[in-house]
């Protein structure tokens, strides 16, 4: 089977990767972009039958930082 | 004193760590990361700066899972001291040892320079060779030292006098302009700027020698 877990940074902590990128879509003529925040993309191949707490457990402990970061499994 | 390094593949301020603790008169062993016990009566752990991992994931997120940093989780939990510095700081908050979390720096850029900073309090063996208020000079060589914290641990920091530095000119965006910050305990400090890379005046400065040697002052007498 096969997961993916998205993590972003969570609301309200200033995201600078993200503003830097709104900014450079602004110069290239792109209006009207209000926000931009940047997150990652982890996909896990897991043995079959992995539970959803187990992935939710992975992330607390290392693929998120959940002081500054949240994230979302997704099961495929 | 007995202090023992921390070495993680891309630690690159390991033996300036060491020198530094040499020169105040600490008897210093280095430890590779994936040994899974520290020697015996260590007084310090130091926790160098560096890209350890590459950097990979988050800056000091795979440091934090190695062998030897539950030894160091063990060391702090008996009331052992840890510095850490740069990436250590990075460690120590991916550990949970130490609150908050260090960002990509507000503007972007690697910032290499050396930078004024205010000693916030004198009541730690790390800061006891200083005077509150005192300015100091240390470089810092960060990407991600954009300090980060929540309203509630902010105000637990600021109430119980456990900002030990803060920045003259903010450099990187940290709340609070806060460069270093002390456990509740007082005997683990993290900190961004580098005091090893202060302690020779042939390198530009020697600010940082009054840190080491408060620091063996404490522990040797203790």
């Amino acid at each position: 089977m096969k997961a993916r877990v998205h993590v972003m940074l969570k609301a309200g902590v200033l995201d600078p990767q993200g503003a830097a990128i709104q900014h450079a879509l602004g110069a290239l003529g792109f209006d009207g972009v209000e926000g931009v925040r940047q997150g990652k993309v982890i996909e896990l191949d897991l043995a079959d039958g992995t539970s959803e707490e187990t992935i939710a457990q992975m992330c607390d402990k290392l693929l998120a930082n959940v002081v500054i970061e949240s994230y979302k499994i997704e099961v495929l | 004193m007995r202090a023992a390094v921390i070495v993680f593949p891309g630690s690159n301020c390991d033996r300036d760590m060491a020198v530094a603790l040499k020169a105040a008169g600490a008897d210093v062993s280095m430890v590779w990361h994936k040994d899974a016990a520290l020697p015996d009566g260590l007084d310090l752990v130091a926790i160098p700066g560096g890209f350890s991992f590459g950097d990979y994931l988050r800056c000091g997120a795979i440091a934090a899972q190695s062998p030897i940093c539950q030894a160091v989780v063990a060391h702090v939990e008996r009331g052992g001291y840890a510095l850490g510095v740069c990436n250590g700081f990075q460690v120590l908050t991916e550990t949970g040892l130490l609150p908050g979390a260090l960002m990509r720096n507000a503007g972007l850029k690697f910032i290499c320079k050396t930078v004024g900073l205010r000693v916030q309090t004198s009541d730690s063996a790390f800061t006891e060779g200083y005077n509150a208020g005192d300015v100091v000079n240390y470089p810092v060589a960060h990407h991600d030292g954009n300090y980060t914290a929540d309203d509630a641990t902010l105000e637990a920091l600021k109430a119980e006098d456990r900002i030990a530095f803060t920045y003259e000119a903010n450099p990187n965006g940290s709340v609070n302009d806060i460069a270093g910050i002390l456990s509740q305990n007082r005997r683990v400090l993290g900190m961004m700027p580098h005091p090893e890379r202060a302690v020779d005046a042939g390198h530009g400065g020697t600010d940082g020698q009054a840190l080491f040697r408060g620091l063996l002052g404490q522990l040797t007498s203790a």
